[in-house]
């Protein structure tokens, strides 16, 4: 094969590769919801009571989570090159401000009201839930808002 | 009062798959799972990558995934679509406003000792709180 030829093979395969990770770190991570239950509203929304009946399985969620992350975190920082041997891209932003502040208490508002965040939001797409779609769009909607009325203030 | 009718051990397992899921994406693409990150690059097209597009459509074939080893769990979506609304609007604003979720900042950002994700988790757990403390406490609804 020529240089030119042996070059686009191996981007090829590792663009298939990084696809296939993708797909399969988005197959587990869905699993990995629907087996801890938070893909049901009710149960985010218990652990949120907690001045009521209060469901603690969501901090469990977490916990479990974060033990093996925090293992993955640690590898991926002795290892500065990932898998298919690019630089691992993390955010840099250190500073706390009112945009962060401002924006996680606007995301916990809507999140205490229906109990669905955006992961398990496209989960119950996918499980045919109708509400999940009026949710979804409303998501995006948000998205977009921000992005061309919000953010172009910001800056 | 801890509702112990209602806790479910298991999902600490859940949680654990969740974690693997992470760090296969770290590890793998070196790319954070912040779900509300990776669903507005989706919804921008501008510079969206395939393995993003990819990642969203694990998410939504993953009931199907499941159901071949075990039946869904009860699910009970009891808000109105009024509700509906306004939450998502607020989940899209805010993930974005803020920089992330519960997956990028919960769980991404926690296990990488972040300053930022830490204060980003602790806001939006006491506004979720208060909300359906509100809601559930004193109005009596959702």
């Amino acid at each position: 094969m020529s240089k030119n030829g042996l070059l686009k093979n191996n981007i090829s395969k590792r663009n298939f590769l990084k696809n296939s990770i993708g797909l399969i770190s988005g197959l587990l991570f869905g699993v990995g919801l629907i087996l801890s239950q938070m893909v049901n509203p009710q149960k985010v929304l218990g652990f949120l009571n907690v001045f009521g009946a209060w469901d603690i399985s969501l901090a469990l969620v977490m916990g479990g989570a974060l033990m093996v992350s925090v293992v993955g975190v640690y590898i991926a920082k002795h290892n500065p090159k990932n898998l298919i041997g690019e630089p691992i891209v993390l955010p840099n932003k250190t500073i706390i401000d009112k945009p962060l502040i401002f924006g996680a208490a606007l995301f916990g508002i809507g999140w205490g009201i229906a109990g669905i965040c955006p992961a398990p939001a496209i989960v119950l797409l996918g499980i045919g839930q109708w509400q999940a779609l009026v949710f979804v769009v409303a998501m995006v909607i948000g998205i977009i808002a921000y992005q061309q009325l919000i953010k172009p203030k910001l800056s | 009062m801890v509702d112990w009718q209602s806790f479910t051990p298991i999902s600490l397992i859940g949680g654990l798959v969740i974690g693997a899921a992470a760090s296969m994406l770290l590890l793998g693409i070196g790319r954070i799972a912040g779900v509300s990150g990776i669903t507005a690059s989706v919804v921008r097209i501008k510079n969206v990558e395939a393995w993003q597009v990819l990642f969203l459509l694990g998410l939504i074939v993953s009931p199907l995934i499941y159901q071949l080893i075990a039946p869904l769990p009860t699910i009970e979506v009891t808000s109105s679509v009024p509700l509906l609304i306004i939450a998502g609007l607020l989940v899209g604003i805010g993930t974005q406003l803020g920089s992330g979720c519960t997956s990028g900042h919960g769980i991404c950002g926690l296990a990488r000792f972040s300053k930022r994700s830490l204060v980003a988790v602790l806001t939006f757990m006491a506004t979720g709180i208060i909300t359906v403390t509100l809601f559930q406490q004193v109005f009596g609804l959702i």
